[in-house]
């Protein structure tokens, strides 16, 4: 919208200036009034310039996303229309140069109309681009001075009405001060440091040509410099300050791109090393691997350091293979400098111990007879471990600097960082695949315990099993036989974690098998161990306690394999004694001898006796003081407890226990089966 | 953790365990044994300071007991506590493996058998 009323505007202004321009110069010529006062083409003069600067403002507002560069080649541009088309005119005028049209006042004013136009267009605009260019950085400071300075400029294209011309002390005096003020407004050169050493180059002559433009159409402005002339631009303070702005920071900026070429190369040098740096750090978010992280690093040590050659040696945590990149170099080569590095002197050590290994040490060294001069050799660690040696070589002797040490420090540190990173994020996969499947392995078992023990017509029965890791080696069973008899068996694999939990599931195979033979306590046992002798490895065994209860009887027939003694409580006694019987764990003898090892037991039962089966998580289970449960405090809660129904008194034993080891964690697997016999029906 | 203190009295070789023989402990045990069955044929065990062991510091010496056997060597446990002593009972090891109360009388019964 702006743009197309400037636009208008400016058209508008510009035909009004002409027409009342040339009218006057007519009238002035032929000695006639036309009765148009002379501030009217003043008056369009100062519209048509307030225009083109709203014009191209607008215009250069739509560019948000040009670049300097591209502005500057645009000014450039218009500047080269506009010298042509003014070439153009003179040549036009040159035709006419010995005829009687080329004196008429009218065409002189005319020709100078066009080229007043196509001068204040192409002044404005680089006028507009220039404070572009000094906004790069904006400051609230740098924003109101410029308004000020746009306030002086209107308040200078007043003095067209009151016929200051060149010479003038007024004259002098705004032009004067406009020169100050472009000189203040000519450090504002921030842009310059953005560009690259191309990029400057390509300025310098953009601006220099620029001036060659302007400085062309003033000197055509002020070789045409004319009575004849209705309005001399040379006369307009405006005009005349503007074009001092836009040379004197045009010059400036040359002269400070010019100084600044020889440092512009250091310049870009610091900003690859922070996208570098940049690139090592964010490896890990931007997908990359840790070859790649091994790549950037090379690539960009290189870059840094300007080495003429390199190799990085790589090696990962727990591997003992190394993998090597290169740089300009083979490994004929890389073998030919390992050979020269004792030969060359050691020109100053990094790292505060004495070098034991050429290759685990940060040093520089200076190689005698070779091609390559100095060596730069620096070790990557992660927290002592090591990861790998950066080998940097040049060609001229001393070819490293503190500051390239300095950065070659820190490159490696962002990429052992980022390499830390992948690795701490492997281990966290891996454990939770490990975790995945301890939590699979830990279901699996769970299904080997029964999950709910089938209460009997003469007894009430619980069972409770813990494990102290995700897998345990406890093992109990419930196995209703006949109509009369059922069968009890538990038992603890030695050992805890996984292989007690593999145990564990083989001894349940065994007595789902052997259960169903109707043997005795011994037999089982006997056949158990011979099973067992092949399949549990040297240094495990299995604690076994096998019941059969007989209702018929009233009866428990039991043996024990180096389990637990069985604690029973005598209901009308009101006593609880534990049976010991000589046994011998399963696996412990594997041949033919074992039977001698085996006992069996028989207690006669009346109802409301309890049968308390456990194994050692309990009685071993220790507290803070190192002090063991123990036997003799189960036994007292069984007693205490003894006219409660089993889950009651499992409950009573679980929260004694917790109670007693307090704080510290239970360190073995525990299982607790309790039995209370009913009423005898039959 | 244990520590594992050895020493030669006379012809014996006395094995001093200290601590406690867990799952993660007992392998230094096991690792002990199994190095000097290889050449010593009288191996005394002092548990006086052993104050704790558990199923699996169990199976290091039950591991041993086969290979024992068939190389001559004669392994006597002395000084063992009561919960020690108590747990090599239950699971019937005590059958197994000779335990006695004094060092002299683990000499006596090494040079008997």
């Amino acid at each position: 919208m702006r743009i197309r009323i400037s636009f208008v505007l400016g058209i508008v202004s510009y035909l009004m200036l002409a027409i009342t321009g040339l009218m006057l110069a007519f009238s002035r010529a032929n000695n006639i009034s036309t009765g148009i006062p002379s501030f009217i083409p003043f008056l369009s003069f100062i519209i048509f310039f307030i225009s083109i600067y709203i014009f191209y403002q607008a215009h250069l507002g739509r560019l948000k996303d040009a670049n300097l560069q591209d502005l500057l080649w645009k000014i450039f541009v218009t500047g080269l229309i506009a010298t042509i088309l003014s070439l153009a005119l003179k040549l036009f005028k040159f035709l006419f140069e010995n005829h009687k049209v080329g004196d008429n006042p009218l065409f002189i004013n005319f020709i100078y109309f066009l080229n007043l136009g196509l001068l204040l267009a192409f002044l404005v605009s680089t006028f507009v681009v220039w404070e572009r260019f000094i906004f790069y950085q904006k400051s609230k400071r740098l924003i109101y001075s410029w308004r000020s300075f746009i306030y002086f400029l209107l308040i200078s294209m007043s003095l067209i009405f009151f016929s200051v011309e060149f010479g003038d002390p007024i004259f002098y005096a705004f032009l004067g001060i406009t020169f100050l003020i472009s000189i203040y407004f000519s450090v504002n050169l921030k842009w310059v440091a953005y560009l690259n050493y191309k990029q400057k180059w390509k300025s310098i002559l953009l601006f220099l040509l620029i001036v060659v433009y302007i400085s062309y159409f003033i000197i055509q402005v002020v070789d045409s410099s004319n009575e004849i002339l209705i309005l001399n631009l040379l006369d307009n303070v405006t005009t005349m300050g503007i074009f001092t702005f836009v040379v004197v920071y045009a010059i400036t900026s040359v002269l400070v791109l010019l100084f600044n070429l020889p440092t512009s190369s250091v310049f870009e040098k610091k900003l690859e090393e922070i996208i570098n740096f940049q690139r090592l750090s964010q490896s890990r978010n931007t997908g990359k691997n840790k070859a790649e992280v091994y790549e950037i690093l090379l690539e960009s040590s290189v870059s840094a350091v300007m080495a003429d050659a390199a190799w990085l040696d790589t090696i990962e945590p727990g591997s003992i293979e190394t993998k090597q990149l290169r740089y300009k170099i083979d490994s004929k080569e890389i073998q030919d400098v390992q050979e020269h590095i004792p030969k060359g002197r050691i020109k100053k050590l990094l790292s505060s111990d004495p070098v034991k290994n050429l290759m685990t040490n940060r040093y520089i060294a200076s190689i005698r007879d070779y091609r390559f001069r100095s060596i730069l050799v620096f070790p990557i660690f992660i927290q002592n471990e090591s990861l790998g040696t950066l080998v940097l070589l040049k060609e001229i002797s001393d070819g490293f600097n503190d500051e390239m040490i300095n950065i070659i420090g820190t490159f490696i540190n962002q990429a052992s960082i980022s390499i830390e990173n992948f690795n701490l994020i492997d281990a966290a996969v891996e454990n939770e695949r490990y975790a995945k499947e301890l939590n699979i392995a830990k279901t699996v078992q769970r299904s080997l315990l029964p999950s709910s023990l089938e209460k009997s017509e003469f007894f009430d029965i619980i069972g409770y099993s813990v494990s102290a890791d995700e897998v345990g080696g406890d093992y109990y069973d419930v196995y209703k036989i006949s109509e009369d008899k059922t069968i009890l068996i538990i038992g603890d694999v030695s050992g805890k974690g996984t292989s007690a939990a593999f145990h564990m599931s083989q001894l349940k195979g065994i007595f789902q098998s052997l259960v169903q033979l109707q043997l005795s306590p011994k037999d089982f046992l006997i056949y158990a161990n011979n099973a067992l002798a092949k399949g549990l490895d040297k240094n495990s065994f299995i604690t076994v306690a096998y019941y059969i209860i007989d209702r018929k009887s009233g009866s428990v027939e039991f043996s024990r394999a180096g389990h637990c003694p069985t604690l029973f409580y005598n209901y009308d006694k009101k006593i609880a004694n534990y049976f010991y019987g000589i046994g011998l764990g399963l696996g412990i003898i594997r041949n033919n001898e074992f039977y001698r090892y085996v006992n069996i037991d028989k207690i006669k039962y009346n109802p409301n006796d309890i049968l308390v089966l456990f194994t050692d998580g309990i009685t071993e289970a220790r507290n803070n003081n190192q002090e063991e449960f123990g036997y003799d405090r189960l036994k007292s809660l069984i007693i205490e407890n003894a006219g409660q129904t089993p889950d009651k008194i499992k409950e009573a034993i679980v929260s004694a226990l917790n109670s007693f080891c307090g704080s510290t964690a239970p360190d073995d697997d525990f299982t607790l089966i309790i039995i209370k016999f009913k009423e005898n029906k039959t | 953790m244990i520590t594992i203190q050895t020493n030669k009295e006379e012809d014996f070789y006395i094995l001093k365990i200290r601590g406690e023989v867990d799952a993660s402990s007992s392998i230094h045990l096991d690792n002990k044994i199994g190095e000097i069955i290889k050449s010593e044929k009288k191996i005394l065990v002092d548990c006086n300071d052993l104050q704790y062991i558990s199923s699996a510091g169990l199976g290091v010496f039950m591991s041993y007991i086969h290979e024992m056997e068939e190389g001559e060597i004669k392994m006597v446990l002395y000084g063992l506590g009561n919960n020690v002593k108590n747990v090599f009972h239950i699971l019937g090891l005590d059958q197994l493996i000779n335990i006695v109360e004094t060092k002299e009388d683990a000499k006596l019964l090494v040079d008997a058998i």
